[in-house]
């Protein structure tokens, strides 16, 4: 089995890029005349409904499979996060692609129920073997239920499709990577777990920004101004580059990956493996031990 | 909905203080605290300026780690919509660690909020109408008022409006910026409810010849060292309630101590001065300021407090009722378990407290969403308090609803029984965040609350006006030395271990005429249950017919025991041999402190009590 930490970078990373860039300023000038659609990186409900009537669009439900079948959004395909967390080698990621349909052009949608994390850790994994055109849904599976929007029980397939590989190496870290980062100070490291955690251990020099910062009542991620203001506030500069981590899988970490990229941070990196594989790898960790805050909780 | 006989039975109190347009807070405070922040991270903003400023806007810096803050949100007379619970809710999920904490002072607190991150709360807290402006510093604290203001059967009047009243005043007032050091005030439904005899200035309502004012009481506090209040005149008519608090902070930002930090309470000055020199120069001051007093400043007063010219009704009531408990049958279901304890009967016949009691204050964002929700369903006055005891008290409720309260909450953990006595323990934040703090007394409190609720102490009626009342150190912020047993941490060393230790008092009161509790024995943290275990062993052998616990403590701290146990020496023979530890060889665990798995040792750093 290869997981993403076996990967070594082998494509020129800037040629990935500018090739990428190339191909998104084509679609956006067509956007309006010819599919398929660009998505932005949060979709709203509107959207996504509108491109289920005009059936352009995959959307994926990352829920256990019962939950899907019990019921979910139209259209919808089902891969569950444990199923791409068991092999998230990029050709694992492709083949799971494949067999949900999804072409290079294909704009997908993923949601979950777990206030988003799940599905950004799927939409970031697409993201890596370079489908672009990913977006999370702006609502969880509940919050599209509670509005009383069109839900369907029955299994879909679509045909098998075949997507091309590209992976994007800009927006993953690995334990070394950010390791190195620790001492460079254009680079911010973000930890995205609960402020007890953080206290508890954390990688030397991370921040703090717990991923319930970053939801707001009814929708997975915050406006994009807020967002802004809380990283004005923390003094991190839109042109840093950043790497989110959280406990053990990147799912924490994911959302706030998509977060920082909607508040307009552009060079944003998540290190999947998190603080699990740190602790594995005996790297050096904070510990603040000088106060018993867990006997704060109410818990 | 509200049926007009319901609407009458609130007529006298709420209108004046259920204000919608109450609103303590101020959304450019939120800018102005992000851009201070920015400043001194940026280094052309000094630590001392930008910890005075930081202060005055509410937020400590936590323990041992200045990056992050300590939030008290101020509760003025302890009085709080659904919506600002919910708000708190929210903000505590958003940027703190998911649970809030009342505080003695019925404030409730956000711990462990990234100082970058306090501007964002600032920000949320306006938006709800509440503000942390001057909930710390060298300002008037937030004005605590009897959760029992309006519903207790023996107050002359609802003084929650006068609370709020003194509360507006003063907030942001510019006489009030910079005093030598923090000011507070604690207004009393009764002479009986109330931490009067320990504030700046404590009030007791009372009724003269038709007119409404206050026994005022001056100069008490709790600290190091402690004072009680002196009253100042027999009777202050509520026309001069202004005047006597402006004369009171204007004397004392005038003579108050500035150099001495340790000693620049108001009650050192009354107490080096003298109570009567003291008292002489006030009401001079008095006649000064009602002299010189403009008009709009006595408006804007009296607007806020919207003076109700005739004395309400109420004062008719002459002889002391007891708030009565609902008696439930015997059967010792957890639902009449928590009926007996948790549930008072209000003067308006009828409707009924229902008190939440919480773990040294601690409560979720989830169970603060449930508990406003109960507000809204159940309460008639839509709204709660909070206690000095760390507890909430929705009021209003009518018999009816009270089993469907209950189940509402307990299902979310809040349905604990116990309230008011021996079994509900107040701790101070200790070890938990407090700087200052040499003893975790937050986990004591709480690991004294479940032992007790496990042994039924809370269905024995000998305990029930007894307190526990639990501090980090000789500081007070748990008062305990108001408590019928109070405790605050210290550090000493057995044999050749350091280990954390408790000082226990005796006989500490609350009230009109409270009393501060006496100090009785040390006793190492691990040693405290056992010790008060062994107290009450004691007790039971030696009480008198329906003598309480109270009672009994201090009865014996006076040296007037009629059995075997007479004076405190007899008691502390008993329990000297509790509070002996074995070798640390042989038990490290009894050297450590609650909630700590290393070795114990006495870390401290400046404490930010005076800015
Ligand atoms: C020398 C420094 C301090 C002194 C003398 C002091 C004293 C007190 C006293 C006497 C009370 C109140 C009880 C009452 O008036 O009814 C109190 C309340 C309190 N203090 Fe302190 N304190 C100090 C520092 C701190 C620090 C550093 C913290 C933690 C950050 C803290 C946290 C509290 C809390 C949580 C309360 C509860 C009541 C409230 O909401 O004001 N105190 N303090
Ligand atoms: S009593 Fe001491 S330990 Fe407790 S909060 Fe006050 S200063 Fe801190």
């Amino acid at each position: 089995m290869r997981c993403l930490s076996d990967l070594t970078q082998t494509k020129n990373k800037n040629g990935i890029k500018s090739d990428n860039k190339l191909k998104k300023n084509i679609i956006k000038k067509e956007k309006k005349m010819m599919s398929p659609a660009t998505l932005d990186l949060v979709c709203d409900v509107d959207t996504l409904r509108t491109l289920i009537k005009k059936n352009k669009v995959r959307v994926v439900d990352v829920r256990k499979k019962d939950e899907y079948l019990k019921g979910h959004i139209p259209t919808s395909v089902s891969l569950p996060l444990s199923d791409l967390l068991s092999d998230d080698s990029p050709e694992s990621i492709i083949k799971i692609m494949n067999n949900l349909g999804i072409a290079d052009n294909t704009p997908v949608v993923v949601y979950d129920d777990t206030f988003g994390a799940l599905a950004s850790r799927v939409a970031w994994s697409f993201k890596f073997i370079g489908h672009t055109n990913v977006s999370l849904l702006e609502v969880t599976y509940s919050g599209w239920k509670n509005m009383g929007l069109e839900i369907e029980k029955k299994s879909n397939k679509f045909p098998k499709s075949s997507h091309s590989i590209d992976i994007d190496y800009s927006i993953y870290a690995d334990a070394e990577y950010v390791e190195n980062a620790r001492n460079d100070k254009n680079k911010v490291i973000i930890d995205s777990r609960e402020r007890l955690n953080f206290l508890t251990e954390h990688i030397p020099n991370s921040k703090n920004i717990p991923y319930t910062m970053i939801r707001s009542e009814d929708a997975i991620l915050r406006n994009p101004s807020e967002l802004k203001r809380f990283m004005e506030n923390r003094g991190i500069d839109s042109n840093s580059e950043i790497i989110t981590y959280c406990g053990s899988v990147g799912t924490l970490s994911g959302l706030v990956f998509f977060a920082l990229k909607t508040a307009g941070i552009s060079n944003v990196k998540l290190y999947p493996k998190s603080f699990k594989e740190w602790k594995s790898l005996g790297k050096p960790k904070i510990e603040f031990k000088d106060a018993t805050y867990w006997d704060l909780s109410a818990e | 909905m509200v049926n007009s006989v319901d609407s009458d039975i609130l007529s006298s109190t709420k209108k004046k203080h259920l204000n919608p347009d109450e609103n303590w807070g101020l959304v450019e405070e939120s800018e102005y605290f992000a851009n201070k922040v920015k400043l001194y991270r940026q280094d052309k903003l000094n630590a001392d300026e930008f910890r005075r400023f930081r202060l005055q806007n509410g937020a400590y810096g936590s323990r041992l780690n200045s990056e992050f803050s300590m939030i008290r949100i101020k509760v003025p007379g302890g009085d709080i919509s659904p919506e600002q619970m919910e708000k708190i809710a929210n903000l505590s999920e958003t940027f703190s660690i998911g649970s809030a904490h009342v505080s003695t002072r019925q404030n409730i607190q956000l711990h462990w909020v990234q100082l970058e991150d306090v501007s964002e709360v600032v920000r949320g807290l306006a938006e709800g109408g509440l503000t942390s402006r001057e909930a710390c510093g060298n300002t008037i604290r937030n004005v605590m008022c009897s959760h029992f203001a309006g519903v207790c059967s023996n107050e002359p009047f609802d003084v929650t409006v006068h609370a709020k009243a003194i509360a507006k005043f003063f907030l942001r007032n510019p006489m009030c910026q910079n005093l030598p050091r923090k000011f507070k005030f604690n207004f009393a439904c009764c002479s009986e409810h109330g931490f009067v005899r320990i504030a700046d200035v404590g009030l007791v309502p009372a009724i003269r010849d038709g007119i409404r004012g206050f026994r005022i009481y001056l100069g008490g506090g709790l600290g190091a060292a402690s004072f009680i209040g002196h009253l100042l005149e027999e009777f202050t008519p509520e026309s001069r309630l202004l005047s006597t608090s402006m004369s009171t902070i204007r004397l004392y930002d005038r003579l108050g101590n500035r150099e001495n930090l340790a000693r620049n309470r108001m009650r050192y000055l009354v107490n080096e001065m003298g109570w009567e020199k003291f008292q002489a120069l006030l009401l001079k001051e008095r006649v000064i300021v009602e002299a010189t007093m403009s008009i709009p400043t006595k408006n804007t007063f009296d607007g806020i407090l919207n003076i109700d010219t005739n004395a309400n009704s109420n004062s008719t009531i002459s002889s002391k009722r007891k708030l009565p408990l609902i008696n439930s049958d015997n059967a010792q279901t957890p639902y009449n378990r928590w009926l007996n304890t948790n549930v008072v009967a209000q003067k308006q016949p009828g409707y009924y407290g229902v008190y939440i009691t919480l773990g040294a204050g601690d409560i979720t964002s989830n169970q603060l969403r449930v508990l406003a929700e109960c507000v809204r369903e159940f309460s008639l006055e839509q709204k709660a308090r909070t206690t000095p005891q760390q507890n909430f008290f929705i009021r209003y409720i009518k018999s009816d609803s009270i089993p469907k309260v209950f189940a509402k909450l307990s299902s979310i953990g809040l349905g604990n029984p116990g309230a008011n006595t021996i079994a509900s323990a107040v701790g101070c934040s200790g070890t938990t965040s407090c700087n200052l703090a040499i003893t975790n007394s937050h986990r004591l409190a709480k690991e004294i609350q479940s032992k007790f609720l496990e042994l039924n102490f809370d269905m024995d009626p000998d305990f029930r006006t007894s307190t526990i009342k639990i501090s980090g150190c000789p500081n007070s912020c748990g008062q305990h030395e108001v408590a019928t047993i109070g405790f605050y941490g210290g550090a000493g060393r057995i044999a050749n271990s350091m280990a954390p230790i408790y000082t226990m008092l005796f006989a500490g009161s609350t009230g009109e005429t409270g009393e501060l509790g006496k100090t009785i024995m040390r006793v190492p943290a691990k040693r405290v249950i056992d010790v008060v275990l062994k107290i009450i062993e004691c007790y039971r052998g030696e009480k008198n017919g329906n003598e309480s616990l109270h009672d009994w403590i201090c009865k014996i701290s006076t040296g007037h025991g009629n059995g075997k146990v007479q004076t405190i020496d007899d008691l502390k023979k008993t329990l000297v041999p509790i509070t002996e530890l074995p070798s640390f060889a042989e038990s490290p665990d009894s050297y450590k402190d609650y909630g700590a798995d290393s070795n114990f040792v006495a870390k401290t750093a400046r404490g930010e009590c005076a800015a």
